[in-house]
């Protein structure tokens, strides 16, 4: 093995990730005085986050209509189709609130209302009393409210001078031998020297792996790297079949256009002109949930109503909209349709296709943000030393869809949950249990054989190849047939890894090795994927199964789990959903018919 | 006659051609900055020739596309391709931009890329901006004010007071401004360039902020700020069409009111 130069850092805590959860829990953590670094694989305002544009869901009740956060709760849990926690569920909707507000007081330039509150607009799933009538909930700064908190939050830990380790790409978790999670391996990238973090507690704030399909709304960044770590620590992630396609991701080039932009009025139209979602969902129409809405569009396009030549694409209309109001409420996704599509909103349709979105598996966590897993009778067994939060957890506040807005509000409230958690348990200072030694050399091997690998087959190439048999075989629509073929696919497809080549061996900025790394880590996600979809045999949430066209709460409303061993062999269990709520503030709301 | 020596490793010289072997019709050569920190070989210019019906619209597509099917050891920094993460900022045609947000049919001819000017290089595309970022520290670029909000409650700001800050918040970080500016060229340590002065403004701005006067202060140097001479290429080359000219203009208007 390579004799590498390792640099030891001690810290409270270790959190990996510098998106909106990672940069909220530092933020946390370091204003409550625990010695914390931040390991980041970009500079923090290029984490995805910044990508995320239509609102924040909170009942701030700005809007002058009586929301509340119960029935923000109720919206969730209908929206997850009952496979969400409903104690976790409580806890995301009531500590929206203060959440939120915090956020407007770290200096988040969200737009206004007249009266000088912060602007809330419609969005898909959000209702008044309980699904009779659309809320206004989702609080907005234009279209880009994702880039203004993740800014702003960047900007409230430089005044509180946190600790960042910049461009630095996480290898492995360190677990000792009892199963505790005692920090992070990662390699800096600027110099190509190995950093090892000891933290009482590491937080994975990695994000989603949208990146294991081909089109995707994702960053090119997003390969869930903490989930792959996860399962490489011998740990299950959960509810990994769930994957949201965003109803309006531009035709071809996959970007994302708000759901905001059907808040402010937009709709969708087939070949005939026809506005569908009319029949689809007679209440909510364009905003029904989106795994409705992009199984309605799918439905359009296979039925034939698709528009353009091939008739493959849906068009989203906005040229019925006040200029002014485009420019105020949606200027950034104008520039988007006219960057990327040669539109002009203001004067003809967007063509958009569902595209791949969001990830609602993850890592399972209790709503404190620590990592939970299954251990003999015991389904909620605390993983100790390791918290997840933000896309890359499954708290499981999304269930089997997640409503829009609610991204942005979990990493903010989880974000904030994992540093009080942190206060409480985390002793300041205290000492660091000595590491044997090869701990580290087992990741380092790992690290070695990808760095030297000279196989004949390009990283590109795998990637491709995984890539486009998750796109058909994990897709909106789902079969017993296509997904064991998309299983076979994927397994022969992973064996490849053991013959790529990389050219580039230097260790400065090797991004050669960094893509590597990341598609094993995509790779052991897709597996995980495929499987999890191909045992759930029924219909919930963004999981449409073709042969099991409905849900079968009877035997199906649970969390599935499943671990990955290193010669890429599956293990499934399951763990029940919380049909319980936190408090007695508010009631269990039991499974209904999901009609929009 | 005085002799003048370029410093080390600053000239370019012609690099690695990697032609298209097939015939394909619609074809466009790329020519790429190279250099590696791990040698001690002077920069070069490698050049690939790609079918550009069998790729993306943008320049990122092209540099993607060159990496996963030519040479995988081309490096450059990227996240989101959309335009909002601001890390693919780049000299493309002899402007700064963000390569995801250029169309390959907006540049005649032969494209040629170069990391951002003026910045110490790490490795081939991707600059070293780390003293940007410390300058962008350096102005507190976060909310100051005097007075707590009512507890629990979002502080007001009328839909007016709000306009003031369009235009400055929406900032990528890319960089391409400040890397545009001859000032920030000449005077990068001391001059604190485009971007980071945008920042400033952004919080001076802000009907929030109570520290205006603080801040003022802290830029009132004759380096800090007035090394901007109006040059105007920062809003010239703003991939977001920002305008950081007319910041840095309303700032130097805020210090004469205030003499």
């Amino acid at each position: 093995m390579s004799e590498y130069e390792i640099v030891d850092h001690e810290h409270d805590v270790v959190v990996v990730g510098a998106g909106g959860a990672g940069l909220r829990a530092t933020l946390g953590m370091v204003s409550g005085g625990l010695k914390t670094a931040c390991i980041t694989k970009v500079f923090p305002t290029r984490s995805h986050t910044v990508a995320a544009q239509g609102g924040i869901g909170a009942a701030l009740n700005n809007m002058g209509e009586n929301d509340s956060w119960q029935f923000h709760m109720y919206d969730t849990v209908k929206g997850s189709d009952w496979l969400g926690d409903q104690d976790a569920i409580e806890y995301m909707c009531k500590e929206a609130i203060p959440s939120v507000t915090e956020l407007e007081n770290f200096g988040v330039p969200f737009s206004r209302t007249e009266d000088g509150e912060v602007y809330q607009r419609p969005f898909g799933g959000h209702t008044l009393d309980y699904g009779k009538k659309m809320a206004r909930r989702a609080c907005a700064a234009a279209d880009r409210t994702g880039h203004a908190i993740l800014h702003t939050l960047y900007q409230q830990c430089l005044k509180y001078q946190a600790e960042f380790f910049v461009e630095y790409i996480a290898l492995d978790l360190l677990m000792d031998d009892n199963g505790k999670c005692v920090g992070v391996l990662a390699l800096c990238m600027d110099d190509g020297k190995i950093h090892r973090f000891r933290g009482h507690q590491t937080v994975l704030a990695t994000g989603g792996y949208g990146r294991v399909y081909f089109s995707c709304t994702s960053a090119h960044t997003c390969t869930g790297d903490g989930n792959a770590m996860v399962l490489r620590a011998g740990l299950p992630l959960q509810d990994m079949e769930f994957v949201q396609f965003h109803p309006t991701g531009v035709y071809g080039a996959g970007v994302l256009i708000t759901e905001g932009s059907r808040g402010e009025g937009g709709y969708l139209t087939n070949s005939e002109g026809e506005r569908f979602m009319e029949r689809y969902a007679p209440t909510a129409k364009d905003l029904a949930s989106r795994d409705v809405v992009s199984r309605s569009m799918t439905i359009e396009i296979n039925e034939g109503r698709g528009v353009g030549p091939n008739k493959d694409h849906i068009f989203m209309h906005l040229e019925h909209i006040d200029p002014a109001t485009l420019q105020m409420r949606l200027p950034g996704i104008s520039e988007t349709a006219k960057i990327f599509c040669g539109v002009d909103v203001t004067k003809e349709p967007i063509p958009v296709l569902p595209t791949v979105h969001y990830n609602m598996g993850g890592i399972p966590t209790n709503y404190n943000g620590e990592v939970v897993t299954r251990r003999g009778n015991d389904q909620d067994a605390v993983v100790s030393g390791l918290m997840a939060i933000g896309e890359a957890a499954c708290v499981s506040v999304h269930g089997a869809n997640r409503l829009g807005t609610n991204s942005l509000l979990d990493i903010v409230v989880f974000g904030r949950a994992a540093a009080q958690r942190a206060l409480k348990t985390v002793e300041k200072g205290s000492a660091h249990a000595p590491l044997p030694k090869r701990v580290t050399d087992k990741i380092l091997a790992r690290l070695d054989k990808v760095r030297y690998s000279n196989g004949d087959v390009s990283v590109g190439e795998v990637r491709n190849s995984m890539q486009n048999a998750m796109q058909k075989h994990a897709a909106v629509f789902r079969s017993n047939t296509s997904m064991k073929e998309g299983i076979q696919k994927v397994d022969t497809i992973s064996k490849g890894m053991d013959n790529i080549g990389i050219k580039d061996r230097s260790m400065i900025f090797n991004t050669d090795l960094v893509e590597a790394l990341e598609l094993e880590n995509l790779m052991q996600q897709a597996i995980i994927t495929m499987k999890s979809a191909d045992q759930r045999k029924e219909s919930r949430g963004a999981h449409s199964h073709e042969d099991y066209p409905e849900r079968d709460d009877k035997n199906w409303m649970k969390h599935t789990i499943m671990w990955l061993d290193e010669k890429n062999k599956t293990k499934l269990d399951y763990r029940d959903v919380h049909l319980n709520t936190l408090t007695n503030e508010v009631a269990p709301i039991p499974p209904a018919a999901r009609v929009y | 006659m005085a002799e003048f020596a370029l410093p080390k490793h600053s000239k370019i010289v012609k690099g690695i051609d990697y032609p298209l072997n097939t015939n394909a019709e619609n074809t466009r050569k790329i020519n790429v900055y190279r250099w590696s920190p791990d040698d001690d070989e002077n920069p070069r210019i490698d050049s690939y020739t790609i079918d550009l019906d069998q790729c993306g619209p943008m320049v990122l597509d092209a540099l993607i596309k060159i990496k996963q099917e030519i040479d995988s050891s081309l490096t450059f920094r990227r996240s989101c391709r959309e335009g909002i993460c601001g890390s693919c900022s780049m000299n493309i045609d002899g402007t700064n931009t963000l390569a995801c947000l250029k169309s390959i049919d907006d540049v005649k001819g032969d494209i040629n890329i170069y990391p951002l000017p003026h910045m110490e290089v790490i490795k081939d595309l991707v600059p070293d901006l780390s003293k940007a970022y410390e300058q962008l520290t350096s102005v507190k670029p976060w909310l100051q004010s005097k007075s707590d909000p009512e507890k629990g409650k979002s502080r007001k700001q009328s839909p007016k007071e709000r306009e003031k800050i369009d235009g400055l918040w929406e900032c990528v970080l890319c960089f391409s401004c400040s890397t545009s500016c001859p000032s920030y060229w000449w005077n990068g340590d001391k001059y604190l360039g485009p971007a980071v002065l945008l920042q400033a403004y952004r919080w001076i701005a802000d009907s929030r902020d109570e520290n205006t006067e603080q801040r003022l202060d802290d830029l009132e140097d004759s380096f800090k700020l007035y090394r901007c001479h109006t040059i105007m290429n920062c809003t010239k080359t703003c991939p977001k069409g920002l305008n950081p000219a007319k910041a840095i203009g309303e700032i130097k208007k805020l210090q004469l009111e205030r003499k």
